[in-house]
């Protein structure tokens, strides 16, 4: 585990240019009166998994959703690859808490639907449909519709749609939050794997620890409101072991302590 | 509904009262109502006649142009006040006050506006269903999960794609509930606006069989009519229970 203090070494979170996908530069937010965000400066590493922590309210879904291009940020600027971001676009995909499939449309719709309004024809967007499909572990499903399918497969044709796009930034906001425990479990594992796979930028947020140190390659903990960089770290731990065995790895459960013992104050 | 231990069909209670109709028809105490068979033999006659084809298709034609302009009205409407939090607060008082309102009340005025004839059954019938489609478009509108919207955005969709591939989509169980009232409060409409102008269609119908007493042929005229109303109405119900799904899992 390697803890990188945000003020202490400001050029230790700075890489070179071009390894960063993401670079999130002088970010703050106001909602009226209520400072969600203030002065955040954060790079996120190309084909790496980096995690947002912190307590509930401390605006990290609110920072996603800025790089997502989805909320405007009251000063500061979003980079991505160098530039500068307006609005949503097509190098970022975002994958939602509550899975926001369209009821109407079955599996195989939902998957193809960034596609879709990308104006590609309908074989061409089916087969890369369905080879998204085939690797979040839905094959068979193509035609069912969401209320057919239980959360954690919900939040997997979400993933898909995700990766159908071929962004380069997946921009996940506490994806497995409504999907119930063992599924999350396996879910994880999954993702671990995809994101070994697909050798893309994962920006995840989440409110588990566990879930944090268990994916990520890189941990930002925000403070609470207003939320700033408290904490940068990077839980060193051997992916190559089976997960059973990395649940159970001293390293893993030193971290997350240390990051429990961080968070504890700011907890009622 | 179980009767002595047998499962008894659903519209069984409609022959009990089928069959009490028939008796008092057939005691003579009310001249007002003759007997059920007399009204059904008079509807199979009536509907052969020229006279009542004729004002069938004039009542046909105003109650779906004015249904069609309160659809195309109403919807836009309430997505307008569904998305625009200044629309709703401009149009909300008046929307609920028209849905509420006694609307027969109007209709004499409408014929100084629009003449004694068919364009006043047809502002009557928007009249009656325009406000109702609002009020459900709007509630449906407001229903679309935020979520989904970001969706639409964050995948890049034109402002044209979100609102017919995403949001009205979304709101469709709710446009279709307030289409199926919007259809019954139409009927009542083109019924209400023919009466009152009494030289149209079904209304002037109604007006020379009740003048008449010819009552067989009064009710068999409305005996058509509320089959006609509770068809369409039927039609739009299953309509909906095809969409129904959607929203449990929004």
């Amino acid at each position: 585990m390697r803890n990188i203090t945000a003020q202490a070494s400001a050029a230790a979170t700075r890489l070179a240019a071009s390894d960063v996908a993401v670079e999130v530069r002088g970010i703050s937010k106001l909602y009226s009166e209520v400072e969600a965000l203030r002065a955040i400066d954060l790079d996120f590493p190309r084909g790496k998994l980096t995690t947002l922590l912190g307590p509930s309210g401390c605006g990290k879904t609110t920072l996603l959703k800025i790089i997502a291009g989805l909320i405007p940020a009251t000063a500061g600027e979003i980079r991505v690859n160098g530039k500068v971001v307006t609005g949503p676009g097509p190098e970022r995909a975002f994958v939602f808490q509550d899975f926001a499939l369209m009821p109407w449309a079955t599996v195989m719709r939902n998957v193809a639907f960034g596609l879709e309004l990308k104006g590609m024809g309908r074989d061409e967007r089916q087969a890369i449909a369905a080879k998204y499909i085939a690797e979040v572990g839905l094959t068979g499903f193509e035609s069912k519709y969401p209320h057919e399918l239980s959360g954690g497969m919900r939040q997997r044709v979400g993933l898909a749609r995700a990766f159908a796009v071929n962004a380069d930034v997946l921009l996940l906001d506490e994806p497995f939050s409504a999907v119930d425990e063992q599924n999350r479990r396996k879910f994880q594992e999954d993702l671990l794997s995809l994101v070994e796979k697909e050798k893309k930028t994962f920006i995840f947020v989440t409110h588990s620890i566990e879930e944090a140190v268990y994916c990520s390659d890189r941990i930002v903990i925000l403070s609470r409101r207003p939320g700033r960089i408290a904490q940068i770290i990077e839980p060193e731990i051997d992916r190559a072991a089976s997960p059973d065995a990395i649940r159970r790895d001293q390293s893993y459960l030193d971290t997350v302590e240390e990051i429990w013992q961080g968070l504890k104050r700011y907890v009622d | 509904m179980k009767l002595f231990g047998y499962r008894v069909p659903m519209m069984a209670s409609l022959i009990v009262w089928c069959a009490i109709w028939e008796l008092v028809g057939r005691s003579g105490v009310l001249f007002l109502i003759p007997p059920l068979s007399d009204v059904l033999v008079a509807a199979v006659a009536l509907v052969q006649t020229g006279t009542w084809q004729a004002a069938a298709i004039t009542t046909l034609n105003s109650f779906l142009v004015g249904m069609a302009l309160a659809i195309l009205v109403g919807v836009a409407i309430g997505v307008l006040m569904g998305r625009s939090v200044a629309a709703d607060n401009l149009l909300g008082i008046w929307v609920n006050i028209f849905v509420s309102a006694p609307l027969s009340a109007l209709v004499p005025v409408l014929m100084i506006l629009f003449g004694m004839g068919e364009t006043t059954v047809v502002v009557t019938v928007f009249l009656f269903a325009v406000w109702i489609i609002v009020l459900d478009t709007r509630a449906g509108i407001q229903g679309v999960p935020p979520s989904l919207i970001e969706m639409g955005r964050s995948y890049g969709a034109s402002r044209f794609a979100l609102y017919f591939r995403i949001i009205l989509l979304s709101a469709l169980p709710e446009i279709l509930a307030g289409i199926r009232l919007g259809v019954i409060r139409g009927v009542k409409g083109v019924v209400i606006g023919q009466l009152l102008v009494s030289i149209l269609g079904y209304g002037e119908l109604f007006e020379l069989y009740s003048r008449n007493f010819d009552m067989e042929n009064f009710w068999a005229l409305t005996i058509i009519l509320f089959a006609a109303a509770m068809l369409l109405s039927g039609l739009i119900e299953s309509l909906e229970k095809r969409v129904d799904y959607y929203a449990g899992v929004r």
